[in-house]
């Protein structure tokens, strides 16, 4: 599965690894959708350190993500963004809808 | 332009030739000796174009997806994504950011960057017929290099 994660002080923190596209996006959708419902955190931080190639699949990923936050009250927060899934995100205007720490790690 | 070199690729529409795909367009534009951020590109639009293939244009069932690329004079790549799915009904619409009618999984945001992301595009599309992709990318030419 391409999602690890940790909990801290109601801090919810996934990091995403590998591939983000259409074959690969459903179930780290449902895990990351999974882990929120049941720590109900503060903050959500979603890592992209270790993802290699994301797609628009990926954009789906992180409104679902922000959505369940948004209903919680919740932050959701993007980091450690490589240029290639950083460039996706950008162009759907995300940096506009959530915020986003040490994006474009070159 | 002069055709330098091409490859022809048909394969089924199952979601694991995604990365499939993107692997073969990669390798294949090695040649042209791109940037790592002109690799990404190039990846990321023939990952939107093949998995709307999967996605929309056989959403119940599984059909021959066709990738073409070539490697014109200049530096430039020559790519076309084909499917005989079931077209596109209004592409002037299907082209508008956020339009989908795929649902909570898709943005409506694939077009949007295959358009960003490439130097020239253009779709053509029949109802009941299929779709083709068109779409090219210069490769800057960088010092050293014949
Ligand atoms: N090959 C195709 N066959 C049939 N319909 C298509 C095809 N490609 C695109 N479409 C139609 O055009 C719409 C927009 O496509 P686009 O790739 O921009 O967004 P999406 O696939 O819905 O979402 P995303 O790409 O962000 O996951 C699709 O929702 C679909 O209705
Ligand atoms: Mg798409």
């Amino acid at each position: 599965m391409n999602v690890t994660s940790f909990v801290q002080d109601r801090q919810l923190t996934v990091a995403l690894y590998g591939e983000i596209d259409h074959h690969s996006a459903r179930e780290i959708m449902q895990t990351v959708s999974e882990k929120i419902d049941l720590y109900m955190p503060l903050r959500c931080i979603l890592d992209f350190r270790d993802v290699s190639f994301m797609d628009s699949s990926g954009i789906a990923v992180v409104i679902n993500a922000l959505r369940r936050m948004n209903t919680l009250k919740g932050k959701l927060l993007l980091q450690n963004i490589p240029p290639q899934p950083y460039k996706v995100l950008r162009a759907a205007g995300i940096e506009k809808l959530t915020e986003i720490r040490e994006g474009c790690t070159k | 332009m002069k055709t330098e070199n091409y490859m022809n690729l048909e394969f089924p529409s199952k979601s694991a030739n995604e990365s499939f795909a993107r692997a073969a367009i990669a390798c294949f534009a090695a040649q042209l000796d791109p940037t790592l951020d002109e690799v990404g590109d190039i990846k990321t639009a023939v990952s939107e174009a093949v998995t709307n293939c999967i996605v929309h244009a056989y959403p119940d069932s599984i059909g021959p997806v066709i990738l073409r690329a070539k490697i014109l004079s200049g530096n430039v790549l020559d790519i076309v994504i084909k499917d005989r799915g079931r077209g596109i009904e209004d592409i002037e619409q299907a082209r508008k950011p956020m339009f989908t009618t795929g649902g909570e999984e898709r943005s409506g945001m694939g077009i949007t960057i295959m358009e960003s992301f490439m130097t020239e595009f253009s779709i053509s599309s029949k109802e009941g017929k299929g779709t083709s992709i068109h779409m090219k990318r210069k490769i800057v030419r960088r010092g050293g290099k014949k």
